[in-house]
């Protein structure tokens, strides 16, 4: 297992919104989490990047124990990329500087190397010519697909996407999930929480369904959107319907 | 996006031709405004019965051209007071509003004496301090007690040291906390993320109010002169003794506003190439 969590709890204040979650992902694989707003899928990738502290269980990478504080959140992170629903590229840094910092400065690679390996990325994207740009003068697509590529020039075991096309233009959606569909070609192992059922059915290995904190459902994307056992999962899946986004 | 083809409609003509009249119209009126204002303040202050005492006193040529050598000597002490008073009170500044940030309860100590600082030399008046750190310290009595000068300069420093903490920490405060949490998404340690990330875009976003500080900081440096050295005010207050005539004074006052030209220009050099820079890509 690349990533296991076991009964994690995460509250904030009086209101709980992971309840005993528990979750693997293995060697490889494409794990989309699905569910409603507040259903916990962005919280639960933020609590396995460490950037909020869990209340209770375990959440373990490549078996050892993230979770313990005497661990390093740092080192952690390292080894795991995230990609935001709002891209969050640094706005004084031209889109090279944005990818090449980690490298340089938390990886202690040589710039002239950082470079060279940014830009080959960036020719893969087909954002080659905006290496110099300022990230305000992006698409929002073009933006999402720097913050992917900013995310794996470090390697990462396992790469999180939090609703990554949920701030896009329905014509930019397109360029960014060709983007992730290549990376399960190469086999990155890699947790989604996404709204894009149609995507999640094509490149997902297995859909959870979240509901209130917990994972009610999951299984291959064929059998969990397409005949789900659970009642609350054929409702929302009916509401997605309904609005159109399957 | 109009083609080299395009003929201008007479809708689009008529509009054109109304804003090019109400231009020249707005013009004229700031011009005729402008002579009015500046023809009644001339007759109010040169037709007042006390006129010709005040030039006298405050505006002789003479006087300014004797005593100019004196008070620019007076200034360069100004100058570099300056220099070293605006770099060390912006480095103090960010060093208090960075400490001000930190968390845990490892650094309850340092915040809340940053905190301390902060608050107390922000009401006290520079005056007291300059006073307080001149005359006080060497009082003390102690080996190796720097000069006034250096004293006077220190009570700038401090005094103004927690006005540009202020500023800084609003501008670090200002930097949505979704760009810590992509630095530190990358595996970037606190310090980095501060110092890669937050810092740039804040001081970024404070430079205006930061430098328009280090303009005030620059005239007060001028209030030394009360703890003893001879800067361009007491030079001018020496020449007011001795010519029993303002017109030093008005010499000091002109020269100060010469002197704060450079860095309001710089000021908004800085704000606009930063503004384009970002706004404009490469």
């Amino acid at each position: 297992m690349v990533l296991s969590c076991t009964d994690v709890r995460k509250t904030f204040g009086s209101a709980v919104v992971l309840d005993g979650l528990s979750l693997d992902v293995g060697e490889h694989e494409v794990v989309a989490l699905i569910g409603a707003s507040g259903s916990g899928k962005s919280t639960l990738l933020r609590c396995v990047n460490l950037l909020a502290e869990i209340d209770d269980g375990v959440i373990r990478l490549d078996g050892e124990d993230i979770t313990d504080p005497r661990v390093d959140p740092d080192s952690v992170r390292q080894k795991i990329g995230l990609v935001f629903q709002s891209y969050n590229l640094f706005p004084h840094m031209t889109v090279l500087d944005n990818i090449t910092l980690a490298p340089v400065r938390v990886h202690k690679r040589a710039a002239t190397a950082a470079r060279e390996q940014a830009m080959e990325w960036l020719d893969r994207v087909g954002l080659a010519d905006k290496a110099g740009s300022y990230p305000d003068k992006l698409s929002g697509g073009q933006q999402q697909r720097v913050a992917i590529v900013r995310a794996l020039v470090n390697s990462p075991r396992l790469l999180l996407l939090d609703e990554v096309t949920s701030a896009l233009d329905p014509e930019l959606v397109g360029e960014v999930l060709t983007m992730i569909r290549d990376l399960k070609g190469e086999g990155m192992t890699m947790v989604l929480a996404t709204h894009e059922m149609g995507f999640a059915r094509q490149v997902a290995d297995r859909v959870a369904f979240l509901d209130q904190g917990r994972v009610l459902e999951q299984g291959p994307p064929a059998q969990v959107l397409g005949d789900p056992v659970e009642p609350r999962t054929r409702q929302f899946l009916a509401r997605i319907i309904e609005a159109g986004r399957l | 996006m109009t083609t080299p083809l395009h003929t201008v409609s007479a809708v689009q003509q008529d509009r054109i031709a109304f804003r090019r009249r109400s231009a020249v119209r707005s013009v004229l009126l700031a011009a005729f405004s402008t002579a009015v204002v500046g023809t009644l303040l001339g007759v109010l202050v040169t037709g007042a019965p006390g006129w010709d005492r005040v030039r006298q006193s405050f505006f002789d040529p003479r006087i300014a051209v004797d005593w100019l050598p004196e008070i620019l000597q007076g200034l360069w002490l100004n100058v570099r007071m300056l220099v070293f008073c605006a770099l060390a009170a912006l480095a103090l500044g960010l060093l208090i509003a960075v400490l001000r940030t930190l968390r845990g309860p490892v650094f309850f100590p340092v915040r809340a004496l940053a905190t301390l600082y902060t608050y107390s030399f922000r009401g006290l008046p520079l005056i007291i301090v300059i006073y307080l750190m001149a005359f006080g310290i060497p009082g003390l009595r102690l080996q190796g007690t720097p000069s006034v000068t250096v004293l006077g300069g220190a009570a700038i420093v401090i005094t103004y040291g927690a006005y540009l903490a202020e500023v800084f920490r609003a501008g670090i405060e200002s930097v949505h906390p979704s760009q810590v949490a992509a630095a530190r998404s990358l595996g970037l340690s606190y310090r980095q993320s501060m110092r890669f990330v937050v810092l740039p875009q804040a001081v970024r976003r404070v430079a205006p109010p930061l430098l328009n500080d280090t303009v005030a900081l620059q005239k007060d440096v001028g209030l030394i002169s009360l703890a003893g050295p001879i800067d361009a005010i007491r030079a001018a207050q020496i020449g007011v003794a001795q010519t029993a005539n303002f017109t030093p004074y008005v010499v000091a006052g002109v020269l100060f506003v010469l002197l704060a030209l450079p860095l309001i220009g710089i000021t908004d050099w800085v704000t606009l190439r930063a503004a384009r820079r970002q706004a404009g890509g490469e």
